[in-house]
């Protein structure tokens, strides 16, 4: 195998191993809603108020996961390892 | 492959940004791409919408009809939302942060139309979060006073102890680069997932991607836009400091 080969394949189980990244932001989110949902339960008035904090929550705790999946992209398409 | 611009490739991904244009100014290779042509898109298409609004209010009548309606609605809607938020100062910042509602949302759902969205290049969202950054200072500058803000940066220490301050420091730098790269990740995870849609199943992908478009383009990208003007507006609520 060619250095490049190698080092192109090596980027891309670098990238696989970056989006392990979305765990946390899933069950992060995953919280979030089961306590929005919660909160919809007790208090069916404020649904308007509490499904924007929650989506506002959300997004931010997406934040994470995205980063992952930015290292992956740059992994995958800009090469920056190549020799 | 090309080092001029950033996430290009040689192999023609239908998501990538593309060079259209080349010229050379003082002996830079400075390329016309396709963020900046869908951005000028965007841009005309929000500028005849606002003149056909301002024709449409020139004469206006009690009771709205039309176009006078649209307008009144997308304007009631987004004073609303600013002031739910930021409360008297809404007055203040309601134009900017309208302004810049409507074009990250238009920017956001132009990937439904086919366009390339301009918000999936880092050239444009930066930017964004740098205005964003420069506002909240500007704004703490104008209503603290400079011992305040030297509290507030030694935060969780008394002020004669600013042992916090550098870290107080990198976490107002991550502000706009946060704010930013999470609005270009999100749009760019939308634009490459559909174009692996459509470049996996080529003849298969027909009418029924329409309701990943939906998800993809319109709630993600119109949360994404709330999230980034909501954020925009609690910090530089913040910057007022207590007095307000």
């Amino acid at each position: 195998m060619s250095d490049l080969g190698l080092i192109r394949a090596c980027s891309a189980i670098g990238a696989g191993l970056a989006v392990i990244a979305g765990i946390g932001p899933g069950v992060g989110q995953g919280i979030a809603a089961g306590h929005g949902a919660a909160a919809v339960g007790r208090n069916p008035g404020a649904k308007g108020d509490i499904m924007t904090t929650m989506l506002l929550g959300q997004a931010v705790a997406e934040t994470t996961g995205l980063y992952g999946l930015l290292v992956a992209l740059l992994l995958l398409f800009v090469h920056p390892l190549d020799v | 492959m090309t080092q001029g611009i950033l996430l290009s490739s040689d192999v023609t991904e239908s998501f990538m940004i593309k060079g259209v244009f080349k010229y050379t100014i003082f002996g830079q290779e400075v390329w016309i791409t396709t963020t900046h042509i869908c951005m000028l898109i965007v841009m005309l298409v929000l500028m005849v919408f606002a003149l056909c609004v301002n024709r449409a209010l020139k004469h206006a009548s009690e009771v709205p009809t039309g176009l006078q309606n649209v307008a009144e609605l997308i304007v009631e809607k987004l004073d609303g939302m600013v002031k739910s938020s930021m409360g008297k100062h809404a007055k203040v910042f309601g134009n900017y942060i309208a302004t810049i509602f409507i074009f990250i949302l238009v920017s956001n759902i132009s990937g439904i139309l086919g366009l390339r969205p301009p918000t999936a290049d880092y050239g444009v969202t930066l930017p964004l979060g740098i205005l964003t950054f420069t506002l909240i200072h500007v704004t703490q500058f104008k209503n603290n006073s400079l011992k305040q803000i030297w509290t507030d940066m030694c935060s969780p220490l008394p002020p004669w102890l600013p042992i916090w301050f550098p870290i107080n420091v990198i976490s107002e730098i991550a502000v706009p680069i946060s704010l930013s790269l999470r609005l270009f990740a999100n749009v760019l995870s939308g634009t490459i997932m559909m174009a692996l849609v459509y470049g996996l199943l080529q003849w298969f992908a027909v009418l029924w991607p329409a309701a990943l478009h939906v998800y993809f383009d319109l709630f993600s990208g119109a949360i994404q836009t709330y999230v980034f003007c909501m954020l925009t507006m609690t910090y530089i609520s913040n910057a007022y400091g207590e007095e307000s």
